[in-house]
């Protein structure tokens, strides 16, 4: 874990604290990249710094220890809402990300693991993730390691064919040092899931393919920390989901749950408001 | 490298497909950091010997190719050497874009083995044939695109896959027709084309069983008088040995190449980029599909239908070079 908080309490506070400062810092990298799939970006941010801060085994300093866990952005297109949370546990300098976007920066739309640091495969096409996952989730099994395997995939991207042939995979080959996260905020680009191609009972889908599965509020640091604190042993034979229900374009009133800022641009007004609701949201 | 060593016999014995499997099954010997992937081709390919060997680093994903090719994206990133054996049209179309974008993109150390290439699926049928690989593969930045001749030539390449690192995509046929080499003992190496008749009218460049079919073309030419045709073996398509095409159209002044593969995209467009950027003034032309959906049929009988066996590369060479093809009387003695 990369904080220093002594209890959950402590923990609790420093996490909430983090939740506001890395939606500004979204916020303010929205405005600096031009735009940014800004909704998403927003909806997945205490499941990362969950992740970032407190689950996973990683070392900021030596990105590629190999014991390390693995986390596999699958939705690629959080590029704008994971870069900010990986400046901040230390493994760059968050003026690094000042050309963000901008011709021949490392840092894009969609993260790419020659260039940033942290990053552990490039991803953007959607539905790559929990396959590349599985393959980690077996070489660590082939060299009998403890490292797991994270991977945090978009709702509408479980619309793409191959995550279940990934999530097939996986419970055949009883990978339980894999775990699926859903960031289950409702919405794909065009809509609604569940009015342009639904997911429902999606659950019971993860379930049916040998998924140990369980439903949270993806918001919610309590209900974060139990789930993932208390994980199956990675030498179980069930892969694990957990699908969590978020808010697409949390903590700012105008963008929750509007498909329109799926992918936007700020201009400083809106940037100014949008920040002001930071200040005012709760978890 | 691999201990495996092969015989003569072995040349006419053993098919390009059981020499991909009895190779890798063999490095998989000095390597335990290799593993091997088939989507319910493990039969078939012939990957199923190093299955057989080493069924603990064997992993037959079911027929789901998209979800085979990042998994060992996914074993690469672990430190493991996937090598990846399926028909050559769901290697090359199927999971194209993982192909592309989950071992390219990163460059990662993940070898593709396409079997059953171009037409050697015969009565299989279109949806089956794959005259499409070479030029969707070789458009990928940092993949490696090789084209065996033979069964000695799949062992050759699978053997310098042990000191290759990054994507690199093998395509081979059922290879069951005659080798090209008389020999097990010839020197190999990534991206350097080997000359296999020397000639000085014209030059025949070409992969796979079109290897075989221009040295026996050139053969026959040879037996009537005919023009004095060199054929060179392109047995790497990418990266391309311009070296020895420029020397050839220098010295020849006309080139054909000869490939199981639309004439669109694989080794006579990759050799035409070469001549033309390079300014070379020859006489050109590419046998192979001419861009239609093969029909099915035997894949002797599709080779004679595409012009590509040795009559056909016979044809078109008296034809380019204008002269007429002067046949033998088999029955004069």
């Amino acid at each position: 874990m990369l904080h220093n908080c002594q209890n959950r309490e402590e923990l609790m506070k420093f996490l909430t604290k983090k939740s506001v400062d890395i939606r500004k810092k979204i916020i303010q990298l929205v405005v600096t990249a031009g735009g940014g799939h800004v909704g998403g970006g927003l909806s997945m941010t205490e499941i990362l710094l969950t992740m970032y801060y407190h689950i996973l085994n990683i070392d900021p300093k030596n990105p590629s220890k190999p014991d390390r866990d693995r986390f596999i952005l699958s939705k690629g297109h959080g590029g704008v809402g994971i870069c900010p949370v990986l400046a901040d546990v230390g493994y760059y300098p968050e003026d690094m990300m000042m050309d963000f976007n901008q011709y021949l920066s490392p840092f894009g739309m969609h993260p790419d693991m020659k260039k940033v640091p942290g990053i552990d495969m490039s991803t953007g096409s959607l539905g790559h993730g929990l396959s590349i996952s599985v393959g980690l989730a077996i070489g660590a099994r082939l060299d009998k390691t403890s490292w797991r395997v994270f991977c945090l995939l978009g709702d509408g991207e479980c619309n793409e064919g191959s995550v279940w042939e990934a999530a097939m995979a996986a419970h055949h080959y009883k990978l339980g040092n894999l775990i699926a996260i859903v960031d289950r905020n409702q919405h794909m680009l065009d809509g609604p899931t569940e009015k342009i191609m639904s997911l429902e009972p999606l659950e019971d889908k993860w379930k049916a393919f040998g998924f140990n599965t369980k439903v949270i509020k993806g918001h919610d640091y309590q209900e974060l920390l139990d789930t993932f604190e208390k994980l199956p042993p990675a030498t179980n034979e069930n892969p694990v989901c957990i699908i969590c229900n978020t808010v697409k374009g949390k903590g700012v009133s105008f963008m929750e749950n509007e498909p329109k800022w799926h992918y936007g641009g700020l201009d400083e007004d809106a940037a100014k408001s949008a920040i002001t609701d930071i200040d005012k949201m709760t978890l | 490298m691999g201990g495996l060593s092969y015989t003569i016999e072995d040349l006419n014995s053993m098919t390009q497909g059981q020499f991909f499997g009895q190779t890798i099954a063999d490095l998989g010997k000095s390597d335990s950091s290799i593993v091997c992937l088939t989507a319910d081709l493990a039969k078939s390919s012939k990957i199923g010997t190093f299955f057989s060997a080493f069924p603990e680093r064997s992993f037959n994903m079911g027929i789901a190719e998209q979800n085979m090719v990042s998994v060992a994206a996914g074993l690469a990133l672990a430190g493991k050497k996937p090598y990846v054996a399926t028909f050559a049209c769901f290697a090359s179309m199927r999971a194209g874009e993982q192909v592309r974008t989950d071992i390219c993109y990163p460059n990662l150390n993940v070898k593709i083995i396409g079997t059953h290439a171009g037409l050697s699926m015969g009565n299989g049928g279109t949806t089956h044939h794959a005259t499409e690989d070479i030029g969707i593969m070789r458009t990928f930045a940092n993949m490696t695109v090789t084209v065996p001749a033979d069964g000695i030539e799949t062992a050759k390449i699978i053997q310098a896959c042990a000191n290759h690192y990054g994507p690199l995509y093998m395509r081979i046929g059922r290879g069951l027709e005659p080798p090209a080499y008389e020999t097990v003992d010839y020197n190999f190496k990534l991206g350097k084309a080997i000359t296999m008749k020397e000639g000085s009218d014209i030059s025949i460049i070409a992969c796979g069983n079109c290897v075989k079919a221009a040295m026996d073309a050139a053969d026959k030419l040879a037996d009537t008088e005919g023009p004095r045709v060199r054929v060179i073996n392109m047995h790497t398509i990418k990266p391309l040995d311009t070296e020895t095409i420029l020397k050839a159209a220098e010295e020849t002044g006309t080139i054909l190449t000869a490939e199981e593969h639309n004439i669109l995209g694989g080794l006579g467009s990759a050799v035409a980029e070469v001549l033309a950027e390079a300014g070379v003034q020859c006489k050109f032309k590419r046998l192979g599909i001419p861009d239609v959906f093969s029909v099915i049929g035997y894949p002797d009988d599709l080779y004679g239908h595409y012009k590509i066996d040795m009559e056909g590369i016979a044809d078109a060479v008296c034809e380019i070079m204008g002269v007429e093809r002067k046949k033998i009387d088999e029955d004069a003695d």
